[in-house]
């Protein structure tokens, strides 16, 4: 008896983590733009969004004089767990009842897809910095989404096609088990095939897996040269961590990490993550303008911004000057301001946002610095190519979106 | 489909398994170490420590931090990590868990979950949620061709430690004076007591002895893992769904069924990867339907 009312409680108990109050505090009134910051605050995203992301909102609040509209920007912050379910019954709450007016960051592709579709039928504005899917502007784009900072067909192009060029024209993918991992792995085969490589397998692996040898030497009896790591965050930790350990690398396999963040390479140390070539839209260390950011982010959250982080604040930023330009927080007239005005900030140099919702933007293809090349804490990438944003994104008429007229 | 793949196993997959099943004996041996605290914990206090897995993490920063700021290395923590834990352990215990003995085990799981969802907020407001770095200790750089499978020499190492500490384990508890003391303490505390044997504070010496596993099986974790505060919440569901099969409070049968599940989740990962973890929890239920009290369990 006790032991099955043991299990009983240990299933409540999995029901109210699940269910537990998410850390919304929000204050309903009417009038002034509020903004949504909607996150993993405390799950292995957290570093990479999470509270750096609100407080890369609340630095672009400020930095438009704290006003739009003549009244005091506010912001909300949820927990969205990375569960989908949580992310859109937040926002539905959100919308409904505290009158927010457009919601921003969002990592993990399940729950952005999730509430993408609640954004759709809110006629709300979706600012994506956190997601990687490249569906949020392809089938599933929505007139009032925009994606902001990144996606997987971007990923692929850089750091696949660099990757295939440079002779790794043979691929087994890591793919993590939900929406990111086959948006990735999808992308990154086409461009592998694009440039004439080929995909000799594949193996899904469940999220937050602690242990990836199974998978690598799987990966490794595929004899494939290349072994795409399709997945994120403490997964991509944890497979760079083991083939090194498993001898993968030094026996001439290369690992190609479609998704990592300079959190990441943190974590893994540059002993292990050193000569890994990776894409993102923005470092800290690249122009004076991305180091004066970072030093004022640096001093308020105590790492250098990831480039989810600063994509939150160059699309607060663009928000609010879009709705300060058109005297109104209605969707439709502001995405077409956010359209019409070319983006430009710290990490965007003419940026556009098209109508499919993708924002236009250079990428950069990094490689991880030798430890004995790393001068300073956080000193860890060497840009080794500028990848114009015409490039970088998938074109308008393959991405399959609707919204997009043919012709 | 792929459902089909678990039917009939291919060429390749079937030349992998020996390297599978290996890989799989060696996270059984983490499955054992952790499964063993635990047993040992609710066998002799009747507690259903749901903070192992967070203990487990404290054990992998804990060493962290002594390689970092101290410079102490991988040897000495092996030892001083679950000395130091051990003792953070029986603070609990005296401060928190002495109080509730007397109450349904179900106060001792709310309070020690409770405690989880502490200890891991603290980790990670002072490391951050994406981990820490513990490089591997030079002595286990390489590794060895066995011909099926590169075996690293960590990875070796991880078997032989497991199966020391579980074997020395079962034999404190179940053959050594010590050990009968325990065991007659937690069947009969008044009369144990009476024979002049300090009794609380041989359970306090138990719950930071269980806790100290947990941190041994975090150090030897730390090399080949991320260190991070969720280290702990990914694998410990799976440890109790171990010792629920293996039968709640039993030495041998957390540690059997340790290595066991082990494997089998080892060849799903070829066969089934979607279900590798899920594999284990289809099995619990199957046991407790078959068998309530688990494997090796003696009915209550």
């Amino acid at each position: 008896m006790k032991i099955k009312a043991l299990m009983a409680t240990a299933v409540g108990i999995g029901l109210a983590v699940a269910f537990a109050p998410n850390g919304v505090f929000a204050q309903s009134n009417d009038g002034p733009v509020k903004i949504g910051v909607l996150s993993d605050m405390s799950g292995l995203y957290a570093d990479l969004g999470g509270p750096g992301s609100v407080e890369a909102a609340k630095m672009a609040i400020e930095d438009i004089g704290g006003k739009v509209l003549g009244k005091p920007v506010e912001i909300v912050t949820g927990d969205h767990q990375n569960k989908p379910d949580v992310g859109a019954n937040i926002t539905r709450q959100w919308f409904d009842v505290d009158k927010v007016d457009a919601i921003t960051d969002v990592p993990n592709s399940g729950v952005a897809l999730a509430v993408n579709e609640v954004g759709r039928e809110k006629n709300k504005i979706m600012l994506f910095s956190g997601p990687a899917a490249s569906d949020l502007t392809g089938e599933k784009c929505s007139p009032t989404t925009a994606h902001w900072t990144y996606d997987t067909y971007a990923l692929a192009n850089g750091t696949g096609a660099a990757v295939v060029k440079s002779g790794g024209n043979t691929w087994f993918f890591l793919t993590a088990d939900y929406a990111f991992g086959a948006a990735l792995e999808r992308d990154t085969t086409n461009v592998v095939k694009a440039n004439g490589g080929t995909v000799v397998g594949s193996v899904r692996t469940p999220l937050n897996a602690p242990d990836f040898s199974s998978f690598l030497l799987q990966a490794q009896a595929s004899k494939a040269k290349i072994i795409g790591l399709a997945n994120a965050g403490g997964d991509t930790i944890n497979s760079i961590k083991q083939a090194s350990e498993f001898g993968i690398t030094s026996s001439g396999q290369k690992l190609a990490g479609l998704l990592v963040f300079i959190t990441d390479v943190n974590s893994i140390g540059l002993q292990t993550a050193q000569g890994l070539q990776l894409t993102e839209a923005f470092y800290w260390d690249q122009t004076d303008e991305t180091r004066a950011f970072s030093k004022k982010f640096l001093e308020r959250v105590k790492h250098q911004p990831s480039m989810v982080q600063a994509g939150v604040y160059s699309a607060v930023r663009h928000y609010l000057k879009a709705v300060e330009a058109v005297g109104s927080k209605d969707s439709a007239k502001v995405m077409a301001k956010m359209r019409e005005t070319p983006i430009n900030d710290f990490m965007t140099k003419n940026g556009k946002l098209r109508e499919d919702g993708r924002v236009v933007r250079d990428m950069y293809l990094f490689e991880v610095k030798a430890p004995k090349d790393s001068k300073a804490p956080w000193d860890y990438y060497k840009q080794i190519q500028t990848i114009p944003g015409e490039q970088a994104f998938r074109p308008m008429d393959q991405g399959g979106c609707p919204l997009v007229k043919k012709g | 489909m792929s459902w089909l793949h678990m039917l009939v196993p291919s060429a390749s997959q079937l030349a992998q398994m020996p390297a599978q099943l290996l890989i799989g004996l060696i996270n059984g041996s983490f499955y054992a170490m952790l499964s063993l605290g635990l047993a040992v914990i609710f066998g002799l206090l009747n507690i259903v420590n749901f903070s192992h897995g967070a203990q487990y993490m404290m054990g992998a920063f804990v060493a962290y931090t002594l390689l970092n700021v101290l410079g102490v290395g991988y040897w000495p923590s092996l030892l001083l990590v679950p000395i130091l834990v051990g003792i953070v352990g029986m603070l609990i215990e005296r401060i928190f868990l002495r109080w509730i003995y007397r109450l349904d085990p179900l106060y001792g799981l709310l309070l020690t979950f409770g405690l989880t969802l502490i200890i891991e907020g603290l980790f990670r407001q002072g490391f951050n949620s994406s981990g820490v770095p513990y490089g591997m200790p030079p002595e286990f750089r390489g590794g060895i061709n066995l011909g099926f499978i590169f075996l690293p020499y960590y990875r070796a190492w991880v078997i032989v430690a497991s199966i020391i500490v579980c074997l020395g384990v079962w034999f404190l508890i179940e053959r050594t004076r010590l050990g009968a003391y325990l065991r007659a303490a937690t069947e009969n505390p008044a009369l144990v007591q009476a024979f002049g044997i300090n009794v609380p504070r041989l359970i306090t010496l138990t719950y930071g002895f269980g806790v100290a596993l947990a941190a041994f099986a975090g150090v030897m974790a730390a090399p080949m893992q991320n260190v991070s505060p969720l280290m702990g919440s990914n694998i410990i569901i799976v440890v109790f769904a171990v010792v629920v099969i293996g039968g709640m409070g039993s030495i041998l049968g957390s540690i059997v069924s340790g290595f066991l599940l082990g494997l089998v989740e080892g060849l799903t990962k070829v066969f089934y990867p979607e279900a590798a973890s899920t594999a284990i929890f289809a099995i619990m239920a199957i046991v407790l339907l078959l068998k309530p009290a688990g494997l090796f369990g003696k009915a209550r």
